[in-house]
């Protein structure tokens, strides 16, 4: 006489819809040999390759589990009720998806990779699932970016929110002269997909922060930091340690740079060899000191290498060495550097286990630039169309100009005097201290030191140029350059 | 094949997903006609470390069918979390994976809810497919 067996949801499309089936069988085995063999669909989700009942599979007569009666032999009377009950399981972690084919355009494109061992066709379809986040489309990125293009990378993101200036073309080679004024991302994307149209790019046009770093670099296997400035550094380091991804890091500063691979499983991080960040103002931005622009040629490439191999497994990734390399000298040092196991983020209690402030934690007001616009008029600050104004009605005033003799040459404001910033210690006693000083560099963060330094030493009447050189060649002079 | 959440559904798991940190979290999908309209919880039951694994028990199971016949819905599939682990399925999770059921998966890095991922099971259970997910009443 037949049993009653109830379908679960899942199962319904392999049994024409039914949630209940009615079937012969003397025991619990016959009746589902007889159930799989109407409904042949059911087999392989009840049962494994070598024909037991899957572990996740529950068969209950009535309210009982046959594991707990005779299991498959458990016999079944008239009246009874089958059911098959699925327990859901899974969890993480995540497996590798199976690697992509390669065409045969990528076949040629990538041939002189796939001869080598090393890589092989094996190695150019990992690089072909790999998907790497470069932080920044500038200096670093650049050359970064551009050979993981040609490499095969599969998907490049790309996070930035700037504007190409004419300043970046020194040594952004994503970037050309007719792209001035364009988003970056945009040319870089116009530019990537040109040499390399297999490649996807994704682009990310916002400012990388705590709210939303965890997100982009979720989908990412390595992040490569191109970033120029302390905050962001941290950041990226501590979100690599969090979500457990290779920070493939660099940093550059006028002709030396550095660079090693961070946040490894078993390697050290960047908060493993500096703790804390310099304080504010200590190491000067590439906009203030300058960088050589072949430099980032260099240490871009680096990264780039280092993303690679991490990708495919090969070779001897730079973890737990600090690359500092010289141009002027031409030389490259390393330096050993060893997980600390009380290191604040990957350490074995870490302290850090959320994204916090980096402006806060780096002593950096957020929003600096803006800061620097001209906004003010006060005692403490004039705007270069307030100076020219003083000038014109034939006020004295003594401008100091904080900057470098170098960018004093680029261009200036009639009169002033030149004292870098490193020179005002030994140079102040050369000012009358009751004299109407302004402090002036490029844009208004150098001469606001210069400002608080001067004013520390007895100085009554000094106030900043906000905006610096370059608001009075907008608002006053024009025909000078700017950089 | 794609899945809609309701926004409630939505704020639900990743709620869910949040309060299990470091844990994971699991529940039932109701709906009709692949729009989720209801987010039940379940408790976690694994024996394996709920870090790592979750496990709906058959006693569960029927609950979640229940529910889903009590409100005149159809049981859609299932949720879980991966606690500091991308929203991808694991190989885990296709060994335990039924057809025609969504799957979704919220990943939470550090305690906060990320990505959110819907897969379906392909019919010779070699691996997922990845479905859209879309967010609407």
């Amino acid at each position: 006489m037949p049993t009653k067996i109830l379908i679960p949801t899942p199962l319904r499309p392999f049994t024409d819809k039914l949630d209940t089936v009615e079937l012969d069988g003397q025991t619990i085995g016959e009746l589902l040999q007889n159930l799989t063999t109407k409904y042949s669909g059911l087999k392989q989700h009840l049962y494994t390759a070598d024909g037991k009942l899957r572990s996740f599979v529950n068969i209950y007569v009535n309210d009982d589990d046959i594991r707990y009666l005779q299991k498959d032999q458990t016999p079944l009377k008239a009246g009874d009720t089958v059911s098959i009950i699925p327990s859901v399981a899974g969890g993480a972690p995540a497996v590798a998806e199976p690697l992509p084919e390669l065409s045969g355009d990528e076949i040629k494109r990538y041939s002189r990779h796939l001869i080598m061992p090393e890589v092989g066709v094996e190695g150019q379809r990992k690089l072909k699932a790999a998907k790497v986040l470069c932080i920044g489309a500038g200096g670093l990125g650049s050359p970064a970016a551009m050979y993981l293009a040609a490499a095969g990378i599969g998907t490049i993101g790309i996070v930035d929110f700037d504007v190409v200036d004419f300043s970046n073309l020194q040594r952004q080679i994503l970037h050309g002269t007719p792209d001035v004024g364009r988003s970056k991302l945009q040319s870089a994307k116009d530019r990537l997909n040109a040499l390399n149209p297999n490649v996807h790019i994704e682009t990310y046009e916002e400012a990388l922060s705590s709210q939303n770093a965890l997100r982009l670099f979720e989908p990412y296997d390595v992040i490569l930091d191109g970033t120029d400035n302390f905050p962001t550094r941290y950041l990226v380091n501590d979100a690599c340690v969090i979500s457990g991804k290779p920070n493939a890091y660099g940093s550059i500063f006028r002709f030396e740079g550095q660079a090693s691979v961070f946040a490894t499983k078993e390697g050290p991080c960047y908060r493993c060899l500096y703790p804390e960040p310099p304080p504010p103002g200590l190491v000067p931005s590439c906009a203030e000191g300058g960088v050589f622009g072949v430099l980032p040629g260099i240490i871009g490439v680096i990264q780039a290498t280092e993303t690679i191999k991490l990708v495919l497994g090969a070779g001897e990734p730079l973890i737990g060495r600090f690359l500092i390399y010289d141009a002027l000298r031409m030389r490259f040092r390393e330096l050993k550097l060893r997980k600390d196991a009380d290191c604040p983020v990957c350490g074995t209690h870490p302290t850090v286990t959320k994204l916090i402030d980096y402006e806060q934690f780096c002593g950096v007001a957020p929003h600096q630039v803006e800061a620097a616009k001209p906004v003010a008029t006060s005692a403490d600050a004039l705007t270069a169309t307030e100076l020219k104004a003083e000038l014109d009605r034939g006020e004295t005033v003594q401008i100091i100009d904080v900057r470098e003799p170098q960018e004093y040459q680029i261009n200036r404001i009639p009169g002033s005097v030149l004292i870098p910033l490193g020179d005002l210690p030994k140079r102040y006693v050369e000012l009358d201290p009751n004299a109407n000083i302004v402090t002036q560099c490029k844009s208004g963060m150098r001469s606001a030191k210069a400002q608080a330094f001067l004013r520390e030493k007895g100085f009554t009447r000094v106030r900043n140029l906000t905006g610096g050189v370059l608001g009075w060649v907008d608002q006053v002079d024009p025909s000078q350059p700017k950089y | 094949m794609a899945i809609t959440l309701q926004p409630a559904v939505n704020a639900a798991i990743r709620a869910h997903g949040r309060d299990a940190f470091p844990h994971e979290c699991c529940g039932a999908l109701l709906g009709r006609d692949g729009v989720v309209s209801e987010a039940f919880a379940l408790p976690n039951t694994t024996e394996e470390g709920p870090r790592r694994r979750f496990l709906v028990r058959p006693g569960d199971y029927r609950a979640a069918e229940q529910r889903a016949r009590d409100t005149g819905l159809d049981l859609l599939g299932f949720y879980h979390s991966h606690p500091d682990h991308p929203a991808k399925p694991s190989q885990y999770d296709l060994d335990h994976a039924w057809p025609s059921f969504s799957y979704v998966i919220v990943s939470v890095m550090a305690g906060e809810d990320q990505l959110l991922t819907s897969w379906l099971l392909k019919d010779d259970r070699s691996a997922f497919d990845e479905e859209p997910v879309t967010y609407a009443n």
